[in-house]
Formats: structure tokens, sequence, C-alpha cells
């Protein structure tokens, strides 16, 4: 990597002569007739081979074409695409939040700090999270579970979130996303070469990445069916079937929640979170508990209460002996910072000897990303009132806020407008996902293509609309229902072309395949 | 901040700036009990009935703690993660962390404070950040800065390069799981450099978070098998812990080849083919994995030895894991980094159309030292197609390696150019790290002379 080097970036003309050059050597990689490769399929880990193959790559890459067609000036009847497959907020137009940028920027660039360019709160915190990194730099690695002020604080946060129930440094881990860190606490659950193997209850629909985790590990996902009827309802019924299904196939150890839900948008209530907590009490199940988007929460009868406060509430045993993980992350909320990977997950009541394994475990990824880490500490511990940023910070809260509320409520009201499609009111969460109710002459069209109904449809979605959006078939729902989930975290003029659309889209198509 | 001046590496003036607490973890304690707080009275609880508190009261014992069995205990848990050790972040550097802490609470002892010099954290020991790569990335996180007069031209086009390579022109975005598409175009570029044009596919390049992610998501591809046909896989003694780490948590077989102290840690053929003859009586070796310039031995290998690593794999029909993040640490006379990949290639299409290879690099070492962003990438050659689908489902579980890391890794691939406004400083800073961490190598071999070297 020395600087002794000639041309540098930016040259698409570089980029396509690199590629040619590359096709013909790419060519002749293919192994002769007969020879063996080396990594060839049938030895690559089971675990790997059994995780699907998703569909949104497909679409992703009909995205890009698209995109780079529209760059060529090719007509098309929108002049850009509206990306919503993924709950990223800043891809869909949302602004960053200034604070959060400025903060990062100085911790990045110290001169800044040095500098009146940013406000003096600004600078302050920029100086007391260098203070924590080693050297005063965001280039060094940190302590495994990160940066020790940065986890007191996360744990401050839970405590006063959580209504004074204590939260611990020492029980939080953070990770590059948290993803990773469920990644890490299912390693531990599950063991991928026993028999039975091990299984863990998934709701049904459920974060496709979650699913995809477990099933990589060698677990078996035991489906537990949310009610749709009744706004995605989780039902203690559905969690005994789901256990009763599971008899003769595997051994389940862990029940994992999502709330918020991702993708359904249903916010539990406290009963709710009663009833699974007692039976993952009675059962002997680990609660997994996935409050990613616990900021978002919109519906007027809703509010998000943490599985570890309800869990404290009910007072012992419960609250001593319930084995809990709970996970929450910077990607979500108003923060909205999904690229820096920064994730945290805090346990509570597990064993002290397994809690060592958890730590080795988890010291071998080395740490999460240092700025990864501020986002954290940034959400943790946001501007207060008198702080200098703090009005600039609360307008753009409140912004995105209404923004939310108002999104919510159009989405049901045009949705709900159409025929053959139907939204269960959005309560929190990132996403809406209505109910396709297709033709059978479409669903027959798609069968005839190899398709999915809900990605046939998405497809024709995406190349005829320019609208971008993630097929139900990827969350696993009811088998012959059909879905599609879109983000809602987008400007409002951003989701009233998207309705619109839509609508006009969906028109077109039922008349189509009537 | 201090001035830009090169902190110096010698035992005399090494530093740790550990200000606040200590950067390594003190280790675990048991999680206190919750159990002893009571939620104060107000709305949360007023609905509930005694009734909906749980079921009865169980008998307490003395200590507060329940007497019902754990669900997750060391019986119940993955057999194979209680297997796993990390020296890196281990006992010794617990022991540490609490020396310090009594050397902080005043307890006298034979020294005033603890050099921390066992992991590879360039910053952490007082190197200063490149300039330019920081100012980038200070624009990309606050573009408000991007009407900043005092950032130099050259570093507001960078940021506005990866910027519009981002969603919604944010470092908040996620990206592509394989990274940002211009990221990966420039890598390959780099590479094609690098060895002397050898050409390099962009879709062969994945971004990653920091090497290690590379290395242990290509590890879980590979590891299957059960009993005798279970995946072995070598690696070399002395190791880097990452390696018996993630061996150790997919439950596969290590199979160990001693490199040769006597010989400045050389590699034998010799001692892997015996390696080798060994595992196969109880495992299906499948992988080898060399590091090089090497860790922790410091050994650069030879341009001979790399060939004839890559014919021993060739015929042993090993998949090659060539850890190559210390590519640019080389500081011996008459040593010269060869990749595998150019080596590979030099070696004609018997060897160049077969032998299957992946080859890792981060932004955490050489003249970066930006561990903190967990910038890394893998190039993937001669992989089967079909089980690159499978390796893009691993990745894609990840979501997307942090994307700071990827728009650092481009500017490391596309350091300022000469003409270009930063291309001075970022020379002198260049040779200023090399040429301060050659001299006090040289201080070390020379007041090392009772410790083999």
């Amino acid at each position: 990597m020395s600087p002794r080097v000639e041309s540098s970036g930016g040259n698409e003309k570089q980029n396509r002569k690199c590629s040619a050059s590359t096709k013909s050597h790419r060519s002749t990689r293919q192994s002769p007739v007969g020879e063996k490769k080396m990594s060839a399929m049938q030895e690559i880990s089971p675990h790997v081979r059994n995780m699907k193959q998703l569909q949104y790559a497909v679409l992703a890459k009909r995205a890009s074409r698209i995109k780079e067609e529209l760059r060529q000036g090719v007509r098309k009847p929108f002049k850009e695409l509206i990306e919503v497959c993924w709950g990223d907020p800043h891809r869909g137009g949302v602004k960053p939040l200034t604070f959060v940028q400025q903060v990062l920027a100085g911790c990045v660039y110290p001169q800044l700090v040095d500098s009146d360019k940013l406000p003096v709160d600004v600078r302050q915190r920029a100086e007391l999270l260098l203070k924590g990194c080693a050297g005063g730099s965001v280039g060094s690695y940190t302590a495994t579970r990160g940066i020790p002020e940065v986890v007191h604080r996360i744990s401050e946060f839970i405590t006063s979130r959580d209504g004074g129930a204590p939260s611990h440094p020492e029980n939080i881990y953070i990770s590059p996303g948290s993803q990773w860190s469920l990644m890490n606490v299912l390693n531990v659950l599950v063991d991928g070469e026993a028999s039975p193997r091990t299984g863990v209850l998934t709701p049904r629909p459920c974060y496709l990445s979650s699913n995809l985790s477990m099933v990589g590990l060698g677990a078996v996902t035991v489906p537990y069916d949310l009610c749709e009827e009744r706004g995605w309802e989780l039902r203690v019924e559905e969690l005994h079937g789901a256990l009763e299904s599971a008899k003769g196939v595997c051994r389940p150890v862990a029940l994992y929640v999502i709330n918020p839900g991702n993708p359904t948008g249903h916010v539990q209530s406290r009963e709710s979170m009663q009833e699974v907590i007692r039976f993952v009490s009675e059962k002997r199940l680990f609660l997994l508990a996935d409050e990613v988007y616990q900021d978002c929460v919109y519906g007027e009868q809703s509010e998000f209460l943490s599985y570890k406060r309800v869990l404290m509430e009910m007072g012992p045993p419960l609250s001593d002996t319930v084995e809990l993980a709970s996970f929450h992350s910077a990607s979500k909320g108003f923060m909205g910072e999904c690229g820096l990977r920064g994730g945290y997950v805090e346990l509570v009541n597990l064993d002290p000897a397994v809690m060592k394994c958890i730590y080795k475990l988890f010291s071998t990824d080395s740490c999460a990303p240092v700025l990864g880490q501020f986002a954290l500490d940034l959400l943790a511990k946001p501007p207060q009132p008198g702080d200098p940023s703090y009005p600039l910070y609360r307008e753009e809260t409140q912004h995105i806020r209404s923004m939310l509320v108002r999104n919510v409520k159009r989405v049901f009201e045009v949705v709900n407008g159409l025929p053959g499609l139907w939204c269960q009111p959005v309560e929190g969460g990132a996403f809406a996902f209505p109910r396709l109710h297709l033709p059978p002459e479409a669903i027959q069209r798609a069968e005839e293509m190899g398709m999915q109904p809900d990605v046939f449809y998405c497809t024709r979605l995406l190349e005829e609309a320019g609208v971008f959006v993630s097929p139900g078939c990827e969350y696993e729902p009811k088998k012959g229902t059909y879905h599609f989930r879109f983000c809602i975290m987008v400007p409002e003029e951003v989701m009233e072309e998207l309705l619109r659309r839509l609508s006009s889209f969906h028109t077109q198509f039922m008349k189509d395949f009537s | 901040m201090s001035a830009t001046r090169m902190q110096l590496l010698s035992a005399r003036n090494v530093r740790l700036f550990n200000r606040g607490r200590s950067e390594l973890s003190a280790g675990v304690r048991s999680p206190t009990s919750p159990a002893l707080w009571s939620p104060s009275p107000g709305r949360a609880l007023s609905g509930l009935s005694a009734t909906r508190r749980g079921l009865p009261k169980e008998k307490m014992p003395e200590n507060g703690a329940s007497a019902r069995a754990k669900v997750l205990t060391l019986d119940t848990m993955n057999p194979a993660v209680k297997k796993v050790e990390y020296a890196v972040r281990g006992p010794i550097v617990q022991r540490a962390v609490e020396l310090e802490r009594e050397l902080s609470e005043g307890i006298k002892k034979p020294f005033t404070e603890v050099i921390k010099a066992n992991i590879g954290d360039a910053h952490a020991m007082g190197q200063q950040p490149i300039t330019f790569f920081r100012q980038v990335l200070a624009l990309c996180s606050y573009p408000e800065l991007l009407n900043d007069s005092t950032f130099p031209e050259d570093s507001k086009s960078r940021a506005r390069r990866i910027l519009q390579s981002c969603g919604g022109n944010s470092m908040g975005s996620y990206s592509a799981s394989q990274g940002i598409d211009a990221v990966r175009q420039d890598v390959a570029r780099y590479i094609e450099r690098r060895d002397g044009g050898v050409p390099c596919d962009p879709d062969d390049v994945y971004l990653t978070t920091g090497a290690s992610d590379g290395i242990v998501t290509m590890l879980k591809l590979l590891v299957c098998g059960k009993g005798a046909t279970r995946t072995g896989v070598m690696i070399s003694i002395p190791q880097y812990p990452l390696y018996s780490a993630a061996l150790a948590e997919l439950d596969a077989v290590q199979i160990n080849y001693y490199l040769n102290e006597e010989k400045c840690w050389s590699l034998d053929i010799s001692e892997l083919q015996r390696a080798l003859d060994e595992a196969r009586r109880h495992c299906n070796p499948r992988a080898l994995c060399i590091i090089n310039p090497g860790n922790p031995t410091g050994q650069v290998q030879s341009r001979q030895c790399i060939e004839d690593v890559i014919r021993f794999a060739a015929q042993e029909r090993l998949f090659l894991m060539a850890d190559e993040v210390y590519q640019d640490n080389v500081y011996a006379d008459g040593c010269r980094f060869h990749s595998f990949k150019k080596v590979l290639f030099e070696m004609g299409p018997e060897y160049s159309d077969t032998v299957e290879l992946a080859s890792f690099h981060s932004t955490s070492k050489c003249y970066m030292g930006e561990c903190g962003f967990r910038g890394g990438y893998m190039e993937i050659i001669n992989m089967d197609e079909e089980v690159r689908a499978q390796l893009s489902k691993l990745v894609s579980v990840r979501l997307c390696p942090p994307v700071p890391g990827q728009a650092l890794m481009d500017l490391v691939v596309n350091p300022p150019q000469p003409g270009e406004p930063s291309h001075e400083k970022f020379i002198k800073q260049y040779l200023a790290w090399l040429f301060f961490g050659l001299m006090e190598l040289k201080a070390v071999w020379r007041n090392s002379s009772r410790i083999a070297c």
C-alpha cells in the first residue's frame, strides 16, 4: 500500500477497462470438465447451504440496472427510484441529526475541537468521547465490551428508560450492529452439531436476517404465528402451539420476539409481554428480545415497554430467574445511523460461568467500530434542555416524529383505499406490511414465470413505477398469504410520491389480471 | 490534541495514553442480582394485582439468588464456544488492567506505568493518524464542512465522491453487503497496481469489518463434516490467536504446522507435508492459512517459499487463506513483500486457473493504524460460482461492513497523488512513520542482544 502509486480514482473509463480485462481473465477460471474444485458445493457447511437465498439480491440487481439506465437518460415513467426496501432512513431521504454529525466529525478530526467551527457542547462531547479512547484516537481498538464510559452511559440510559430498574455495565456488550450480538448470543445457545437439533421459536412473519443467522448456526426455526387480523398480535396460544409442533423435531432453547415488530409494526401491550415472560419461565426458554425500534412508536394507544422493565416489575422469582438478552441499535429511531454499525445487547440473569464464555466470544471480534460506539453514546445521552445544541436537536427530532406519525396515517388511508390491498395499522417500527389479495390470474402468471406471487408483484412495481419494496415471502409469513414491506421513514413528500405511484400501479395491475 | 509530530515507538518514551478507564476490559464479574431493586410505585404498577406478578414466591436462599436452575449453563450451552480462548484479550490483559488500577490508587510497584505492547494498536501507542484521511472522514461525517475553506480541495472532492456512493449521501446508510461498489472498484485497481498489472475483478472483492471478519466468514463457509471427515484447517505455530479461536468456535480441526525459529521463523514445505499427512488420519484437511508478514513472528516469506506453498496447496487440494494485513510493514534489508495473488499468477495458468485463494487486508495496520474503524477487505480467487453464492448469503446476515471503514479503505487504496494539495503532507507523514518505525526496531534489536530475535 505504498503511496508511490499512480492513477487515482473516479474514472469511469478505467472502471470499464478494468472489468473488460478481467472478463477474459474470469472466463478462463472455469475448471476443465471433470476436475473438482477445492471448495466444491458438497464441501460447504450444510448450515450455510440451508440458509435461504434472498429475493432481495435479485431485485437489488434490477434496481441497480434501472438506476444506471436513468443515469444514461433512458426514458422511464419515473425520474428516480424510491428505495424503501430497507429500514434505512438516510437512504430514504431523512436528514441525519446535526448534533450527531458534528460530534462524529469532531472526534474523527480533533483539530475541529480546538476551533470555533462547532458549537461548544459538541466540542465538549467530542473531547469527552476522545478521552475514553486509547491514544485519544478513534483509530484505536477499545475494550471488548466497548469504551467503558460509553457502556456506562448506556447502562444509565437503560436504567432511566426502565423506571429505575438497575442496569450494570458488565452485562452490556457493544457490537457492530445489533444482529452481530444476536449472532453471538445465538452461537452460545445453539449447538450446530447437536442431535436433536437446537430450536428457536421465531415469529411468523419475521425479520429475515435473524432467521438466516439461526439457520446458519445450525438451529431449526420454530415459527409461531402472529395474528394479522388483530394487528399482528402475539398470542400465547400460538407459542404453545409452536412448542407442540417442535416435539420430535428439535429441542427448543429460546424464544425470539421483535418488539416493536418487524415487518409487522405491532407494539406489544404489557399484558402480552407478561404472558410471554411467564411462558418462557414455565417452558424454560431463553428470551431474546429484539427492541431496536423502541423509539419508533406511533399508535395512540401504544407505548413501548422494554422486556427488562416488564420483567423487573413482575418481581421475584421471575425477575431473578428469567434469562433475557435485549438488543438495541443506533440504526433506527431518529438517529438512523445504520452505516456506522453500532448496536448493543444487555444480558439479564445469566449464569456467571456462561458470561465468562460470552466475554471470550465477544473478545474474538476485537471491538465494535468506534464511531458506532459513539453513535450509541449520543443515543443514550442526547442534548439536554439548556445545551446550545438542544433547540436544533429538538426541532429535528420533532420533525422526524411528526413526519412518521403523518406517514403512518397516510399509508393507512391510501393503502386501505385500494381494492386487493390491506394494511394493519402501523403502531410502531419502521415499516408498513400490507397484505396483497392477488387475483388468481396474477398468481398463475407468477407461477409460470417461476416466481413467488409477491416477488412478481414487487418486480413489476419496481420496473413500472420505480418503487423498490421488499416482497413478503422474505419474511416467511403464513403459506398462501402475500405481502410486501416498505419503509415509512421517509420525508413526507417522498411518501406522497410513493403512495401516488403505488396507487396508480396497483389499480392498473389489478385491472390487468382481473 | 497533540501536534502532528510522529511519536516514537522506543521503549523509552512509549506511552499508553490511557485516559479514563482502561481500554481493555477488567474481565467478567458476576452480574449483580437485580432482584434487590424494588420498583417504585407508580403508574406502571398500579394496574397490577398480586396474582399478575407471576408465580408464588419461592423460598429464597440467604444470598438472595434463586435456587432455580438456569436455562443456559455450561452444560447446556454450545460446547464449541466453551473451547474458545483469545489470549490477545485474555487473563494477562485482565491482570494488566488490574495493575493499572492499583497504580492509579497509589499502590507502589517497581514501575510507574504499564506499557501495553500486547496488541497491534498503533494509535494507542501514540502513532498519529494521517491528516488527509481524517479530514475526508470528517467531511463525510458532517458535509456542512464542505463549505469550510480550511479543508484542502482534494479532501473535499474525495468526500463528495464517497458521499455520492452512499445512499442518501450519508455514511449512515447501509451499503450493499459486499461493500460500496465504487470502493470495491478502487480496491481492485489498487490490487492491480500492487501486483504489477495482474487483473482484479471488483466482484472478487468483499469489504469486511476488519480482516478478522473476512477470515471467520471464510472459515464458516469451509467447515463441515463429522468425525473423520470434519474439516481440518492448517495454521502456523506460533499463530495469531484469532485462528485457533475461530476454529474452536466452529468445532473445526486445528492442524498445527511449526515455523522454524532457528531459521527466522521460515516455513518448510516438509513440515507442511508432515502436518498434513498426520492430520489426514483423523480429519479432512481443506484449508491452509498463512500469515505473511508473520504475526507474531515478523518473518517475511521469500518468493520461493510462496511458490512452494502454492504448489503444495495445488497438489494437496487446499484452499489458501493468505492473511496479508502487514504487507506494508516490511523493514529488513533484502526483504520484500510478495502477494500470494501476484506469485500465483506469475506461476502460469496451471496454478492461476485452479488454486483457490482468499487474501485479506485491513486498515488496522501499516501506516494507517486505524484499528477502531474496522475496515478491511478480502479478495477471493478462483472460487466455484455456486460456492460464491453461498458466501454471499453469509455476508448478507451481517447486513454491511461499517461505512466509515469502507470510506477509509477507499482513501488508503487511493492516497493523495503528486500535484494534489494534500500530497506533500501525506508523504511526509508516511515517511515519518516508515523512518521512525525502522529506527525503533533497530534500537530494540540492538538492546536485546540476549533475546534471540
